[in-house]
């Protein structure tokens, strides 16, 4: 089932992604070609299978709470394309 | 005192520690190639010539003072997707286009602190998304062997480097083959280890269950070697594993009578190159002579691992790359007083296409109504994909498979179809979907170009997967080929 462009428009708008007609038109095109890949899927009976989301044995890790240096605030500075002081400089959030 | 920039690690480390020759004289054999070839192969992204130099210097003074091991002073180029302090770390893309990391990644690290020699930034597909190198931001990679021909990807600089004798190895990182698939199209060794064995710290983050860093060298010895130096667990990745250090040359040179193999057939698929499935063919044939049973396998559940990457690995991408706004680092938009423009316009000029393909897919697949048809579901087939891996290494002990389905094809030639450009990538996904440890080894060439045999393991089997490439290259002559350059 082809993504509609409402449907292309509003998964952009999800992801914060602008995009200019003819990449509407393009990722429109791709994407359903993608997902009709996928359908494949339906084939496979997964009745009370439980997803696997890591494959390495993920364990809880503990550690002693301990006091330990981290970055220099200037360094993390360092590549802030705006900054005020020791803060990141960004656009009103909140609206008036 | 020709050619050093050929040497293996063992060979440069050989004369290095019996000062027949210098590291600087090394690093410099190293960079006079990437002088003569480089226009032409474009391997590189960062070239850091005196970092390398003065690196090779104090690496001299280490071996002097019968300091370092293995791989001190010796010259390698690392993926641009591994932060370097101090050194431009771009991932192929405009979105870090200025970024300079402030910190080292931990397998960068570790091979710094024994000495080792930073050539520069190997290029790659952008956030490592691709299978060609051309989704680079800035430039695509060529192939050695065929300079109108891809390098694989996205550990496209990697392979190149290494295949043209630009590096002695390199480090590439492996999402769904982009260490073994490059490694495979050049003609070099590429490892992706077990998920877990190498800290991901430092590792610019596409699809975090799934990534992993690996080395790309010219023999299984060279790769064991790397493997030496980068291994082990890290307090700084929560996913890295704690076991006992294993030196993975020490087994190389063992012979692999007795060792059980399986070839799934359903690695097999339409569309594979005669010359590719002849290759294979032939070096089981090569196994069995050195006193391996090798024996067919079926692993039903492959023809779902394309679907199951494609979901799995585009929705932690879009989580992954959230962190792009704009903000803390990275391209960032300022021509507007409106955060969400800002944003939407950050990332439209950060991104290029496959990375926003991707992004929008996984958004896609984890949006509310979509989240169980796809992302459970490609869960749920993630488990079953692994437990068919437990069931068959009950019998086997490895797996031989081709490491991708076809040869280096044309630049251009696939890179406006997305799902032709995934299909290429079908032989190595089921690997990391299951986090098992996978080996490309170059098994001879189909119309000229190299073609790569896969070996899959089980969990930590690093050691039979290298012993098994290293007693295939010494009973045959494919590791040693040079392309003209």
């Amino acid at each position: 089932m082809p993504l509609e462009r409402s449907q292309v428009e509003h998964i952009a708008s999800l992801a914060r992604i602008g995009l200019s007609e003819e990449e509407i038109e393009m990722f429109g095109e791709q994407l359903s070609q993608i997902l009709e890949q996928f359908e494949v899927l339906n084939e496979l009976d997964t009745t009370g299978v439980t997803p696997t989301g890591h494959a390495g044995g993920l364990q809880t890790v503990m550690r002693e709470d301990l006091a330990e240096d981290s970055l220099d605030s200037e360094d993390v500075l360092k590549n802030a394309p705006n900054r005020e002081g020791d803060l990141f400089r960004v656009n009103a959030v909140l609206e008036e | 005192m020709a050619e050093l920039n050929w040497l293996s690690i063992t060979d440069a480390h050989a004369q290095l520690t019996a000062r027949q020759i210098s590291s600087v004289e090394l690093t410099q054999a190293c960079l006079d190639r990437i002088e003569a070839v480089e226009d032409r192969v474009q391997s590189f992204l960062t070239l850091t010539p005196e970092i390398a130099l003065a690196q090779a210097e104090k690496a001299d003074r280490m071996l002097a003072a019968g300091e370092g091991g293995p791989l001190t002073g010796v010259p390698v180029q690392f993926k641009d997707v591994m932060c370097t302090e101090g050194v431009p770390t771009t991932c192929a893309s405009r979105m870090l286009e200025n970024f300079v990391p402030v910190y080292n990644a931990t397998a960068v690290e570790k091979l710094l602190s024994q000495g080792a020699v930073m050539l520069g930034k190997g290029n790659m597909d952008e956030f490592a998304m691709g299978s060609s190198c051309e989704n680079s931001a800035f430039h695509p990679t060529r192939n050695p062997w065929d300079l109108d021909r891809v390098p694989g990807g996205s550990s496209g600089g990697a392979a190149a480097s290494v295949a043209s004798g630009e590096a002695i190895y390199s480090l590439g990182s492996d999402t769904g083959g982009s260490v073994r698939q490059p490694a495979a199209l050049c003609g070099v060794v590429g490892l992706k280890p077990t998920y877990g064995l190498v800290s991901r710290y430092g590792l610019i983050a596409f699809a975090s269950s799934l990534d992993q860093i690996g080395p790309v060298g010219r023999s299984a010895m060279d790769c064991a070697l790397a493997l030496n130096g980068i291994a082990g667990h890290d307090p700084r990745d929560a996913t890295s594993v704690k076991r006992e250090p294993t030196d993975y040359a020490a087994t190389l040179g063992q012979d692999i009578k007795g060792l059980r193999f399986g070839v799934p057939e359903e690695y097999f698929v339409e569309g594979m190159e005669a010359g590719t499935r002849k290759a294979i063919d032939d070096a089981v044939t090569v196994l069995e002579g050195l006193g391996a049973s090798v024996r067919p396998v079926s692993l039903p559940t492959t023809k779902y691992a394309l679907a199951c990457y494609y979901i799995i690995a585009p929705s932690e991408c879009s989580a992954n790359l959230a962190r792009y706004d704009g903000v803390k680092y990275g391209y960032s938009y300022q021509d507007t007083d409106d955060m969400w423009e800002a944003m939407e316009k950050t990332r439209e000029y950060g991104f290029g296409p496959e990375v926003t393909r991707r992004v929008m897919l996984g958004t896609y697949a984890l949006s509310s109504g979509y989240y169980d048809a796809y992302y459970v579901k490609a869960q749920q087939a993630r488990t079953l994909i692994r437990q068919d891996f437990d069931r068959v290494f009950q019998d086997v002990d490895a797996l031989i498979t081709p490491t991708s389905p076809v040869t280096a094809f044309k630049i251009g030639e696939k890179i406006g179809d997305p799902v032709q450009m995934y299909l290429i990538d079908v032989c190595t996904l089921p690997v990391n979907i299951a986090g098992l440890p996978g080996l490309s080894v170059p098994c001879g060439f189909s119309d000229g170009l190299p073609v790569g045999m896969q070996l899959i393991g089980p969990h930590f089997s690093e050691e039979t997967l290298l012993k098994t490439a290293h007693a295939y290259e010494a009973a045959t002559q494919w590791s040693a080929a040079r392309p003209e350059l």
